[in-house]
């Protein structure tokens, strides 16, 4: 029987662009241009491996955004994952990561799975809950923080690889996986992956097709709230020595001035 | 007063530091109850009572160590029913977020994580975050169920403040979940004799300009002239000259030392998001056009190999 994969990817503000808030205290996803986040390329990669070494397997992507959103389906569409699912409503403006987990959850149970992969976190929200969060809705095995992945007989095993320990885990499958950009290196979507991604099918889904009421999830239904976003002011300039020879001890000086020697 | 759970990171009975920082922002909430799990659980409470928990609930069993996070969630459901906390607060680790965000759905709770700063207000703990690359600074409140938030290391000073500390056993039961991804092998860390990057009060990192993992033996020199931890920008990472745990930077460490001491490191965004919040930024680098100066209190346009060793040397003949 075919492997279902399914990538949970998201859409996320450019890093290098000047990210801020809007009106509402919500991410701004206007002024800056999005892209699929850097982090999920890592889980995307690791889903194509899996599947090339599985007999049979399909690699379904999965995103809960606004339209633009669909750019980063296509992306991993065009690395080589088979289909992909665009969950999409008004009503979703504003969800916390609580509700995002609930959305997916829906929308993976409705695909249908036998192994869940997840980046290790976000590059805009960076929280990193959302797998174990999937985890504990889908009521299936964590196995997360992944540096080393891979599926036999049903199977997960992985490498963890902690700040005290790294550790050896192993679980049932279905099972909800993340992994670290220690993983191993996205590859790039080739010309031939780029055309037939826009062959390839995108289903999109609002809440209604999850059972979802709009109270369960957006600003309203969020669980946590921004009370106020100030950008944080610019450091005062320092001085900055050229070294002529003496660099070393007067950086030094500076040290000792600041009482840290 | 309302008493607050404080989720315990312990190494077989030796608490972390960033425990007892969070027992300085649990006493701003109400009165600390702290919760150790596993080997040594019992041992960790002379030190928490030292720094104000009035009860160290405690409970051992094989599966903390044998099954991942799970079984820890069980065991803060539990203490979450028995005590009926204002708040539960637990360390920005890797695990403790998981531990956190599962806890959070199981009582129906919102959840905050990385916090640098949490301060009582009417309308429950106000936690204050560092986001978007350390670019804006918000202010966040959970508003439905018991705030469950996690605590960056270093955003609290450890106080003094003697408790009771009574111990008492937690009653856990292990939910069927608890068992499903085994911990089939550990391979302890091997020590450096370096602090701990995410707690250490100075931290010197190296990047692309150290140029090969020889010479980051120049990095751990002048780091241990002064006590630091080391880091390493994703560059150096990359290149393999210095193990990922070092890494600081959006995937890596995010670190908010007294003192950071920047070689070699240009200063891209993905680095900046990880040290932004240090105290005070002193940078050594090639390039005066390097983005890192715009940040530094005090920076050395110069090649590292000629300012590091003076450096070091320097600060060894100062301290004697």
């Amino acid at each position: 029987m075919s492997l279902r994969i399914v990538v949970t990817v998201k859409y996320v503000p450019d890093a290098t662009g000047d990210r801020h808030f809007a009106d509402d205290l919500t991410v701004d996803r206007d002024d800056v241009d999005g892209l699929l986040s850097e982090l999920d390329e890592y889980a995307v990669e690791q889903a194509l491996q899996i599947a090339e070494d599985a007999d049979d397997a399909e690699i379904t992507v999965l995103t809960v955004g606004p339209e633009d959103a669909k750019d980063a389906l296509r992306k991993a569409l065009s690395m080589g994952a088979d289909k992909a699912i665009h969950v999409e409503d008004d009503d979703l403006h504003g969800t916390d990561a609580i509700g995002t987990s609930l959305v997916l959850a829906k929308a993976i149970e409705k695909a249908g799975y036998d192994l869940v992969i997840s980046g290790m976190a976000s590059t805009d929200g960076t929280m990193g809950v959302v797998p174990a969060l999937l985890a504990e809705r889908l009521g299936v095995p964590q196995v997360t923080l992944l540096s080393e992945v891979s599926v036999e007989d049903g199977v997960v095993k992985g490498r963890r690889d902690g700040d005290a320990a790294s550790e050896q885990l192993e679980a049932s499958l279905p099972a909800v996986v993340s992994v670290t950009d220690q993983s191993g290196e996205a590859r790039y979507p080739s010309f031939k992956g780029i055309m037939a991604a826009k062959k390839k099918p995108v289903q999109s889904w609002d809440l209604s097709d999850l059972d979802l009421e709009a109270e369960e999830v957006g600003l309203e239904g969020a669980w946590t709230a921004v009370d106020s976003a100030a950008a944080r002011p610019a450091r005062t300039a320092g001085t900055i020595v050229k070294d002529e020879g003496e660099g070393g001890k007067q950086l030094a000086e500076f040290l000792a001035g600041q009482k840290f020697i | 007063m309302a008493e607050v759970l404080v989720y315990v990171d312990h190494v077989d009975g030796a608490v972390r530091k960033p425990t007892l920082e969070l027992l300085t922002l649990a006493r701003r909430v109400g009165e600390p109850v702290a919760v150790a799990l596993g080997a040594g659980a019992a041992d960790t409470a002379a030190a928490l009572a030292e720094h104000g928990a009035v009860k160290v609930l405690t409970h051992d069993a094989a599966e903390y160590a044998d099954y991942l996070v799970v079984p820890k969630v069980d065991a803060l459901q539990a203490a979450v029913a028995a005590v009926s906390p204002a708040a539960v607060l637990i360390p920005s680790s890797a695990e403790g977020k998981e531990i956190a965000a599962r806890l959070a759905l199981r009582i129906g709770s919102g959840i905050i994580t990385d916090a640098v700063d949490l301060e009582a207000s009417d309308e429950g703990p106000v936690a204050t975050q560092s986001v978007f690359a350390a670019s804006f600074t918000t202010k966040s409140r959970v508003s439905k169920g018991t705030p469950v938030i996690t605590v960056k290391p270093n955003s609290a000073a450890v106080e003094a403040a003697p408790a009771a500390g009574a111990v008492e056993a937690l009653d856990v039961t292990f939910s069927a979940q608890a068992t499903g991804t085994k911990v089939t092998g550990r391979t302890p860390r091997e020590s450096t004799g370096r602090p701990e990057l995410t707690e250490a009060a100075i931290v010197v990192s190296g990047g692309r300009g150290v140029n090969g993992a020889e010479n980051f033996a120049l990095i751990e020199s002048l780091a241990d002239s002064l006590g630091a931890a080391v880091g390493a920008s994703r560059a150096a990472v990359d290149a393999g000259w210095y193990p990922h745990t070092n890494q600081v930077g959006q995937t890596g460490k995010s670190v908010s030392p007294q003192l950071y001491i920047a070689s070699g490191i240009s200063g891209a965004i993905q680095h900046r998001a990880g040290m932004q919040t240090s105290k005070t930024i002193v940078a050594i680098n090639k390039d005066a056009e390097a983005p890192i100066f715009d940040l530094v209190d005090y920076g050395v346009v110069g090649d590292l190999f000629d300012v590091v060793p003076q450096l070091t040397e320097e600060i060894k003949v100062r301290k004697g």
